[in-house]
């Protein structure tokens, strides 16, 4: 069970109030965790990855374990402890703007 | 009795404001999507409590949101809570933000490139709508102008988009340039008469027509002069703000350009200037009366460089003669001290008997006026600031 924690704005679409819980099936990384969140939640789909390119929007950012992973490629193996459900993998919005 | 509906975009979320049609008490809905930015949200014609807003955010993107009820309760279209997408089986859900360019060879030639600020070749990217047009006979379908500028069309209730390429298409596209705002497009006319005609508007490549239902189209420039280009008969590159028509005469549209307020006789085929006597012709926002199609209004705003009205007067401009002849409305409007905008898509007006005109401000506040023109109060006063007004005069 992956547990992600989505940004506040993600929440209200998704109407979720706290974290979610996602069975992935296979290896647990960046892009089959997105996958399984856009199946389960079509409403965020272009919201966190562009509809066409895939690629992460810019001023998003996921973090798990107190690592950055926004660099990571999405095929990654995501930390073990995000597998266990130890860690939530978290989706923010960066800071940008004044 | 009647009742209006004002449709309020802000950039921290959607408002509602209803009264009845003495237009004094009003009741404020909101804010809906909360945080998020609300270029547009325009009713259908067809059907008064179907709406479509455009919520968008810098860090999130696109959302379409559709509500079947006059606003009370909202979807993203095709998306219900707690449905999950239905692929492979079934049509793909989540795509109702999903704005793709059309490039296939087949419907005309592919195009990859604009002209960027520095006159390079720029790739079309899709960024945010900015507004939205409902059909004025079928509820379901939906006209979105987006930025980079392109035209789609929803036939499905906004679940999802398709391109009509022919505009990109027409010739000129590459030459396309975007304004301060972004290449945006911005404005979207059907006309009641012709179905097949749609007049659009982007900044800032010019106003375009077509007579088909967007299989082709064409520049409708002609008449316009911009100090800043150096062809004074140049086809396209004027940074149009807003065009407006009356629905009785289709063919009259009046427009605001970045300087200057013009109107045209003949669908865009010509216009002429008809600033006449405003303090400056610079601004955003213009529209018509919905009983006397000679009757316009507009907000003159300083300069290019000043974004507010001048002397601090907040002064709606309302020519009875079609342009240039212009009288101030400045009772109930701050006279002092007043230094907002307002944009091109904040002003409208309602279809009742005075008719009611409507604008909303970068100041956050929206003024109503239920004698064409004549006074006005404020609905509201600290919105955030608006980016786009409609209205609805619901029986």
């Amino acid at each position: 069970m992956i547990r992600v924690i989505l940004p506040p704005h993600l929440r209200g679409l998704a109407h979720v109030a706290s974290e979610v819980e996602l069975d992935i099936q296979g290896p647990a990384t960046q892009r089959s965790v997105l996958d399984a969140l856009e199946v389960r939640y079509p409403m965020l789909r272009g919201t966190i990855r562009d509809h066409i390119t895939q690629q992460r929007r810019p001023f998003l950012r996921f973090f798990a374990c107190g690592e950055d992973l926004s660099h990571e490629l999405p095929d990654a193996p995501l930390p073990s402890a995000i597998v266990s459900g130890a860690e939530p993998l978290l989706i923010l919005g960066a800071i940008a703007g004044g | 009795m009647s009742k209006v509906r004002v449709l309020v975009g802000t950039r921290k979320g959607a408002f509602v404001l209803t009264s009845d049609g003495k237009r004094e008490k009003w009741d404020v809905s909101g804010p809906h999507f909360a945080g998020w930015e609300l270029y547009h949200l325009k009713g259908s014609p067809a059907d008064p409590n179907r709406l479509y807003a455009s919520q968008c955010s810098g860090w999130f993107g696109q959302i379409i949101q559709r509500s079947d009820d006059g606003g009370k309760t909202w979807t993203q279209p095709g998306t219900p809570p707690g449905e999950k997408n239905a692929m492979p089986a079934g049509p793909p859900k989540g795509e109702s933000n999903k704005f793709v360019y059309d490039t296939s060879s087949e419907t005309g030639k592919p195009l990859t490139t604009h002209q960027f600020y520095d006159g390079t070749q720029h790739p079309w990217e899709f960024k945010r709508v900015w507004h939205l047009e409902p059909s004025l006979t079928d509820p379901d379908t939906v006209y979105a102008g987006v930025e980079d500028a392109a035209l789609f069309r929803s036939k499905d209730g906004g679940k999802s988009w398709q391109e009509l390429s022919g505009l990109r298409g027409h010739g000129t596209g590459p030459k396309w340039q975007p304004g301060a705002g972004g290449m945006c497009l911005h404005t979207i006319i059907l006309d009641p008469k012709n179905p097949g005609r749609i007049y659009i508007a982007i900044s800032a490549a010019g106003a375009f027509r077509t007579d088909d239902d967007g299989k082709t189209w064409r520049p409708i420039n002609k008449g316009l002069h911009s100090q800043y280009i150096p062809d004074p008969t140049a086809e396209i590159g004027h940074c149009v703000h807003h065009v407006a028509m009356n629905p009785s005469r289709p063919g009259v549209l009046f427009m605001q350009k970045h300087w200057d307020v013009m109107r045209s006789d003949n669908a865009g085929d010509l216009w002429k200037e008809v600033s006449g006597n405003l303090p400056t012709d610079f601004g955003f926002a213009i529209d018509v009366h919905a009983h006397e199609p000679e009757t316009i209004y507009v907000v003159p705003i300083k300069s290019d460089g000043e974004h507010f009205p001048l002397d601090g007067k907040l002064r709606v401009y309302r020519s009875r003669t079609g342009g240039n002849e212009w009288e101030a409305l400045t009772k109930g409007l701050p006279q002092r001290d007043c230094y907002v905008n307002v944009l091109r898509d904040a002003m409208a007006v309602d279809s009742l008997d005075k008719c009611g005109v409507y604008f909303g401000t970068t100041g956050g506040q929206v003024y109503a006026s239920a004698d064409a023109g004549d006074s006005w109060a404020p609905i509201v006063r600290d919105l955030p600031a608006v980016l786009s007004v409609e209205v609805q005069t619901l029986p």
